[in-house]
């Protein structure tokens, strides 16, 4: 079964950082969940300054606009798509993450599974 | 429900609701554990005891009812996976899984290998939402229906049927896994199971709301609930302090309420209304809970608990061991509630003014601004020094926040004795 890990850094210090983790702790992470075999997706994002909202309003009309901007908790900085036998797993690979540390949480989500 | 028919009928009725008690949550473990889908599990097992309802009056209870029931049940969820091309593949796998394990080898009694253990840690999973965890338990392994479980908890029947829904939902879609944990595992989950049964336990013990004081049933279910995870896992010595902790809370039932359903405080019970051999059980598995390690906070409760119901009467009571036992619980688990609990064994060892000093080192957290029996202690500290108006106060402070009915009532009687013109 698939689900997203989706990371919401933590506060961020002045060389933007988040707290409790290192690059380092990052790479062997990444280098962890590639060697498990269970890495379907994963990508970190750019710094949320260069994040673009795009709106269709009912009418047809595309509103681009700056941003949006979040306080630093509720910054996504990346995500994992893993595929493990169940929650109890996922939540086991969450919270090995570096980013479920210093103030982050992982969300985890459960992919919808519309085949049989 | 059929009429009160021959004698035969209404022995093979009593036999199904005695197998629909106690059979009920293996049943429907097993069938989880076989399908993988509560609901599936739980359709087929409503299914197979309407099906003993039918043919038990006419054919005779069987030997071995726990088996026939499994076995009908599980036939009837192979024909609705049958039916349901969705779950052919499925289907296939269980019966591969099947052919493997030969028919599930049986269990020393009645034949039903007993998969309670993983139902129980499924249904307090830390991942579904906290309100939902013990209404689960009652469905699922209490077996209660959800207009049941809606009682259980004052809630509306659409509202809890709504939320049983929901947290079905999660555990298949999001696929929390029915399993037991690991042995490493089990120190950080053990306890959110303990937990959702203390909390059924302590709703039925002080209603948070509504117009009686207890509600015996639902106490009394925690306790079957407790036994079962306790017969469960012998070994965990929080589980057998759990147990104890009820045991020697609920022996004190009858003495709780006067006949007009008002509350008895502990030290004026009486204690000729307890219940000795509920106490005896509770001690023993005190001991038990005590014995071989570190004491866990159920287990010093527990012992705290049969210290009260061990004495003739209030005054009687070991004051000096039961502040010693708080200062151990206060170790393990830091709490207001507990140094609140602390601070009033203190008064009753050193006098009223030891324990008032303690309360007011306390009034400042907020966790306690809106608990009743802070401003209750704190009135009856202030009454026994003959600070009469300020006890008034605490009594109208604590008035304000008390939920149940005879938790109103006695504290209106206690303000009007103490405001009453005339000698005391």
């Amino acid at each position: 079964m698939k689900y997203l890990l989706l990371i919401h850094a933590g506060a961020a210090d002045e060389s933007g950082a988040a707290e409790g983790c290192t690059p380092d702790d990052w790479m062997a992470y990444d280098k962890q969940v590639r060697d498990a075999g269970i890495l379907v997706a994963g990508e970190s994002l750019a710094d949320l300054v260069t994040a673009t909202m795009v709106r269709v309003g009912p009418d047809g009309e595309r509103t681009v606009t700056d941003g949006p901007f979040a306080e630093t908790r509720e910054l996504i900085g990346g995500f994992y798509v893993i595929d493990v036998p169940d929650l109890d797993v996922a939540l086991e690979w969450a919270a090995r993450c570096p980013g479920s540390r210093g103030g982050g949480a992982i969300v985890v989500r459960p992919i919808a599974d519309f085949g049989a | 429900m059929p009429d009160e028919g021959t004698g035969e009928e209404s022995r093979a009725n009593a036999s199904v609701e005695h197998v629909f008690r106690e059979e009920r949550g293996r049943l429907l473990a097993a069938l989880v554990r076989r399908f993988g889908d509560l609901d599936l599990a739980e359709d087929v097992t409503s299914e197979a005891i309407e099906a003993a309802l039918a043919r038990w009056p006419i054919d005779g209870v069987p030997e071995r009812p726990g088996a026939w029931l499994l076995t009908t049940a599980r036939r009837r969820a192979v024909d609705r996976l049958r039916r349901d091309q969705a779950y052919a593949a499925r289907l296939a796998i269980l019966q591969a899984e099947a052919e493997r394990e030969g028919e599930a080898a049986p269990a020393e009694d009645g034949g039903l290998p007993d998969e309670r253990l993983a139902l129980f840690f499924t249904c307090a999973h830390p991942a579904l939402a906290a309100e939902d965890r013990g209404a689960l338990t009652l469905r699922c392994l209490a077996g209660l229906t959800t207009p049941e479980v809606a009682r259980a908890f004052l809630t509306p029947t659409a509202t809890m049927a709504q939320r049983i829904v929901r947290a079905k939902k999660k555990i298949s879609r999001a696929r929390i896994p029915f399993r037991v944990p690991a042995s490493d595992e089990l120190p950080a989950r053990l306890p959110g199971v303990l937990q959702v049964l203390y909390s059924l336990f302590t709703e039925g013990y002080v209603a948070s709301s509504g117009p009686h004081l207890q509600r015996a049933d639902l106490a009394e279910e925690a306790i079957r609930l407790a036994r079962i995870l306790h017969r469960l896992l012998p070994g965990e010595r929080e589980t057998a302090g759990l147990l104890a902790l009820m045991l020697l809370v609920h022996a004190r039932r009858a003495a709780r309420t006067g006949p007009d359903g008002a509350l008895v405080l502990l030290a004026d019970q009486d204690r000729a209304l307890w219940d000795r051999p509920m106490i005896d059980e509770g001690a023993a598995l005190t001991v038990q809970a005590l014995t071989g390690g570190p004491p866990g906070p159920y287990g010093v409760q527990a012992a705290i608990a049969a210290l009260h119901d061990e004495a003739a009467d209030a005054d009687a009571t070991d004051w000096s061991q039961i502040v010693a036992l708080y200062d151990v619980l206060l170790a393990v688990t830091p709490s207001p509630v507990i140094a609140l609990n602390r601070a009033v064994a203190v008064a009753m060892r050193d006098g009223p003014q030891a324990g008032l000093d303690l309360l007011d080192a306390l009034a400042d957290d907020p966790r306690l601004r809106r608990h009743h029996p802070f401003f209750v202690a704190r009135a009856e500290l202030l009454t026994r020094l003959d600070r009469v108006p300020e006890a008034v106060t605490a009594y109208r402070q604590a008035l304000d926040l008390a939920g149940t009915a005879p938790d109103r009532a006695h504290l209106l009687r206690k303000i009007d004795a103490l405001t009453r013109p005339g000698p005391p």
